[in-house]
């Protein structure tokens, strides 16, 4: 296996794709919302309980590639604790990662996140890595809309 | 085994070795590894004569055609005429009047929904496709029909990936005014009876528009034993350039039909007062056309012939015939799309790997696929998944080219499953 695919691949990004975290729904949860790619058939429900502005609990469920149910998986452990400025401000940093831009002065740290880093290198599969946390953003919101990765969201 | 002795032992008529030394890209490397390119459904490689024609029409016989008196443009009318009449025999169509040049075959749809369509369908009336189009053939009627209040019906498919002949008949019925089918899907390979289909809507006076797209760049198509109103084609498909296509059509019916765009060429003469249109084809031929790219498509089609399409189709099937045993062999892949009259297409699932996942790691042997829903959500719908990996054949493919295609989703499995 060639470098960038090994560091696209990475064991806990096949791990979390393989037996996903948080893989369930919230019933009666609040906040949630549906995440869509057209372009590869991605689908992604994201659920959140919210005390006040902290989030309590986060889950999902879905179908998608690898990258996208890690993505979804590995997001939903980061964002509990956090509050909706925090999981907001993740987002931007995780975005800045897999896109390769430099992240903004004073971003939080990814953590675990940072294994993502190799998705910088595949354009095409940026969007299954940001799917999960577009629909998060719409969830925390409470917007009702199913998120799009072919409209505008990206 | 080297590739000569391998187009021996696949078919002793057809020489893919010498084939593939036409097509300058098939010598390119993707990933360091020699590209593998399993994706001619979505478009076909091009041949050096092809690469050519379009570079020589620059270089020696460019102007504009049906304008100039002069020496150039003539030159280039007779050239871009005489791709028009190759066409013409290709199809088998009965006269090159018959033969318009359009972008592609999406825009030959969209000129019948818009020029027939618009004349002839109307309120609670009804258009017929089937489950397996290509949103292509989708979305310019479903256009049509909430401009006119009309419907959309929708022949199911079976578990194979066939149309069921007797369902499509039976929605044939006093308010169908058009029925548009694929010849051959592009998701799954599925090869429509289209002389049935015809038949079938003939018998209740309907007409019938076929999508060639996936069908004319692998089988022998005659338009008038298929007996077909309308039939349309991609050029990228058929080894000729982006940008060009054929929407052949049945004299009588373009000539009765309105223009679809106005413009410079469409028209016989103009006042503020009155335009009288050109004859067919020119009436749907407005503005400046792809001159050297429908020249070149001419020159794909001389290709084409002198390979011979039965030749093609017969040594496509051989390698879809390895290719259904081969991959038959990899754990956990499940075949979409059975049917018995099947060809070009290998549309594939695998057990716990997402298609992008198959295409991100096959990219790095150097093998091109398509992943997703290849424009046809209907027919991912209807065998309940979200996408395929999908590897489609062309005549410049060899069994060595499967066996990797093989060997690389056993690495697939190792990583994923």
């Amino acid at each position: 296996m060639t470098h960038e695919l090994r560091e696209l691949y990475q064991e806990v990004i096949l791990d979390h794709g393989k037996r996903p975290r948080n893989l369930r729904e919230i019933e009666g949860a609040r906040h949630k919302a549906d995440g869509y790619n057209p372009l590869c058939g991605d689908r992604a429900t994201i659920y959140l309980t919210l005390e006040g502005d902290v989030v309590k609990d986060a889950s999902f469920v879905g179908k998608g590639c690898s990258i996208s149910t890690a993505s979804a998986s590995m997001m939903t452990e980061a964002i509990k604790g956090k509050t909706r400025a925090e999981a907001e401000a993740l987002f931007e940093r995780f975005h800045a990662l897999v896109t390769g831009e430099a992240p903004a002065v004073g971003a939080p740290a990814l953590g675990k996140l940072e294994v993502f880093s190799g998705v910088s290198e595949f354009p095409v599969r940026v969007k299954c890595a940001s799917l999960p946390w577009h629909t998060l953003k719409a969830a925390l919101q409470g917007e009702a809309a199913a998120v799009s990765t072919e409209t505008g969201a990206e | 085994m080297s590739q000569t002795e391998s187009a021996r032992a696949t078919s002793s008529s057809f020489d893919v070795a010498a084939v593939r030394r036409d097509f300058p890209i098939l010598k390119t490397t993707v990933h360091d590894k020699p590209l593998v390119y399993l994706d001619s459904a979505a478009s076909a490689q091009k041949p050096q004569v092809v690469i050519d024609a379009e570079r020589r029409v620059y270089e020696e016989s460019y102007a504009n055609v049906h304008r100039g008196v002069h020496q150039l443009s003539m030159r280039a009318t007779d050239l871009y005429e005489g791709a028009r009449v190759k066409v013409q025999k290709l199809l088998k169509a009965a006269s090159h009047k018959e033969i318009v040049f359009t972008r592609g075959t999406t825009e030959a749809v969209n000129l019948v929904a818009s020029s027939y369509g618009r004349r002839h369908v109307g309120a609670g009336d009804e258009v017929l496709i089937t489950g397996l189009e290509h949103h292509s053939n989708i979305v310019p009627w479903q256009m049509l029909c909430e401009e006119k209040g009309a419907r959309l019906r929708v022949a199911p498919l079976n578990d194979a990936g066939e149309v069921v002949f007797e369902e499509l008949e039976r929605l044939i019925t006093p308010r169908t005014r058009i029925v548009s089918v694929a010849h051959v899907s592009n998701a799954l390979g599925t090869v429509l009876p289209i002389a049935r289909i015809v038949a079938a809507a003939h018998a209740q006076g309907v007409p019938v528009f076929v999508d060639g797209a996936q069908s004319v760049p692998r089988l022998p198509v005659d338009v008038r034993a298929l007996g077909c109103d309308f039939y349309a084609f991609s050029g990228h498909k058929a080894y000729g350039p982006s940008g060009t296509g054929v929407l052949y059509g049945r004299a009588d019916l373009l000539s009765s039909m309105p223009p679809y765009q106005g413009g410079g060429d469409m028209i016989l003469s103009v006042t503020f007062e009155k335009t009288i249109y050109n004859d067919i084809p020119y009436k749907f031929e407005a503005g400046t056309p792809n001159i050297a790219g429908a020249i070149a498509l001419g020159t794909a089609v001389d290709y084409m012939t002198a390979l011979g399409l039965e030749a093609i189709h017969s040594y496509e099937d051989e390698l879809l015939a390895y290719g259904t045993e081969r991959l038959a062999t990899v754990p956990g892949l499940t075949l979409i799309g059975t049917a018995a009259e099947k060809t070009g297409v290998l549309s594939f699932v695998l057990d716990g790997v997402h298609p992008h996942d198959i295409g991100t790691v096959l990219d790095y042997e150097g093998i091109a696929i398509r992943t997703g829903h290849h424009c046809a959500q209907p027919v991912m719908d209807r065998f309940g998944i979200p996408a395929t990996a999908r590897a489609s054949l062309a005549f410049y493919n060899t069994r060595e080219e499967i066996d990797a295609l093989v060997l690389g989703l056993h690495k697939v499995r190792e990583m994923f499953a």
